[in-house]
């Protein structure tokens, strides 16, 4: 773990790996010290900004210094099962390099607990982390302009789903019905870092 | 109702207020007003909070009509402003009839001006705020012809202060600190500090720039970052070594290094950089490399 300055009142943890960087997340998020404008989980570090003034850096990297990032505390985490069905393109395309049928491409990806690391790219899209060896692919050479709302795709060690229309290099999968982010809801996204995800195939 | 009625919107009329921060873990931009100093002036002056929605409008050229009487104030770059043909000073209140009709001209420095009108545009927030987002299409879609935006209730008077505009500059000297990979640059510093000219690609979510292409160590050279946090003022800079500044509708987590961050008092002059402009960074700080 390395602190980096970034601007006025932000710092950026570098961190070693994931699972350090959720576990990162979850001890400040639990502690919730005062003054944090924003915290923002990436693939391999922490944003902490803070109110300008709060000292809220100080006390989170005091925090981060004596926290057992082995076993982080388990926080507020819920758990969210999507109903998905699996007719994306590129199914046939992920059981090929796989190695398996399309079939076990479902089984696989529904067999797995998720756990959403971090949110980008788009409003309520998360990174979700646990995918399985076999489904663990690159992204399309070229991408698609044109995503549909609910795809379910996977990119490296990544599951996730385009909440609106996007342009997207994922391989996708199948699709959900399930509303991913709306910014009238009390809680705008249905996915936020932390919590645990299911994906249940809905024929 | 107490509202304005859009007669004309000018290029583009965005409804603003100061943002939604706090959401961005969950992939929202902070969003607000780009020129924050002057979207909190055109309020005073209209005996607004300064945290009250107004229209920022790009270029100007909006027209509208109030149907009740209002006072309404226009900030930014110095722009004429007319009441029903006749000119009233922008930087200063001006009180309307019902029925009158307000217009903005063409900004011959800077890019955006602010309207503010007493009791604020009350249409329906989203996330705590009713302000535009480019990148996300959160908010109120941008202003059409025939919209009519609804006020809020007119508390104060106003008129306390009459502030001169000020003009844009030519050349921008823009104040940034090292960012958190400002080590995957061959002397960042002495590269940023060269002329740079804002482009046409520009927009709210960010500057993008033209000039000497930033060069990557050697050790960084083929290395791809995980995607991280970016925040409003981070100069990331692509493989192509050309930065882009991001601006209030970045965003929230990119996968390109972040060479420095503009500090928060350059970033209202980079609201008005017209394309064409040139710009360089500058830094008070010797350490570079960590």
């Amino acid at each position: 773990m390395r602190w980096r300055a970034y601007g006025e009142h932000a710092a950026l943890l570098d961190c070693a790996s994931l699972a350090e960087s959720m576990a990162a997340h979850a001890m400040v998020s639990s502690a919730r010290p005062d003054g944090i404008t924003e915290l923002v989980p990436g693939a391999r570090s922490l944003l902490v900004v803070e109110t300008p003034g709060s000292g809220a850096l100080a006390t989170v990297r005091e925090l981060l210094a004596d926290a057992d990032l082995d076993h982080p505390p388990e926080g507020e985490s819920r758990e969210i099962t999507l109903d998905v069905t699996y007719d994306g393109e590129d199914l046939e395309l992920v059981a090929r390099d796989a190695g398996v049928s399309t079939e076990d491409v479902v089984r696989l990806h529904t067999g797995a607990v998720y756990t959403v690391a971090f949110t980008g790219f788009a409003p309520g899209f998360g990174y979700l982390t646990g995918l399985p060896e076999p489904l663990r692919q690159p992204r399309l050479p070229a991408p698609r302009t044109r995503v549909p709302p609910g795809s379910v795709g996977i990119a490296g060690e990544f599951t996730g789903v385009y909440p609106r229309v996007s342009p997207g290099g994922w391989r996708l999968i199948g699709r959900t019905r399930t509303v991913l982010f709306d910014p009238r809801a009390d809680r705008p996204a249905l996915l936020a870092p932390g919590d645990r995800v299911r994906f249940r195939s809905a024929g | 109702m107490r509202a304005l009625e859009v007669l004309e919107t000018g290029p583009l009329a965005l409804i603003q207020d100061l943002g939604r921060p706090g959401y961005a873990h969950l992939g929202v931009p902070p969003s607000g007003a780009l020129d924050v100093p002057a979207l909190k002036l055109a309020n005073r002056l209209v005996g607004n909070a300064e945290d009250a929605a107004g229209v920022e409008c790009l270029l100007g050229g909006p027209r509208l009509r109030a149907t009740t009487s209002c006072t309404v104030a226009v900030t930014g770059p110095p722009v004429a402003v007319e009441v029903d043909g006749r000119p009233v000073g922008s930087h200063a209140p001006v009180w309307l009839a019902a029925g009158q009709v307000v217009a903005i001209g063409a900004p011959a420095t800077g890019l955006r001006c602010y309207l503010a009108v007493s009791g604020g545009i009350v249409v329906d927030a989203e996330l705590g705020s009713r302000s535009r987002d480019v990148l996300s299409e959160i908010g109120p879609a941008p202003l059409k012809k025939g919209d009519v935006l609804p006020l809020g209730p007119s508390s104060v008077s106003g008129g306390a202060d009459v502030v001169l505009p000020t003009t844009a500059p030519a050349e921008l000297v823009v104040r940034v600190d090292p960012g958190p990979r400002a080590h995957w640059f061959e002397d960042p510093a002495a590269g940023l500090a060269k002329t740079w000219t804002v482009t046409a690609e520009s927009n709210r979510v960010g500057l993008r720039l033209d000039g000497p292409a930033l060069t990557r160590g050697p050790e960084y050279a083929e290395r791809e970052l995980p995607s991280e946090g970016l925040l409003t003022g981070a100069v990331q800079v692509p493989p192509n070594g050309l930065p882009v500044v991001f601006l209030a509708d970045h965003p929230t987590t990119g996968g390109y290094p972040v060479a420095a961050v503009v500090r928060q008092a350059s970033l209202p002059a980079l609201a008005q950089a017209r394309p064409g402009t040139l710009l360089r960074f500058h830094s008070s700080t010797r350490v570079w490399n960590r």
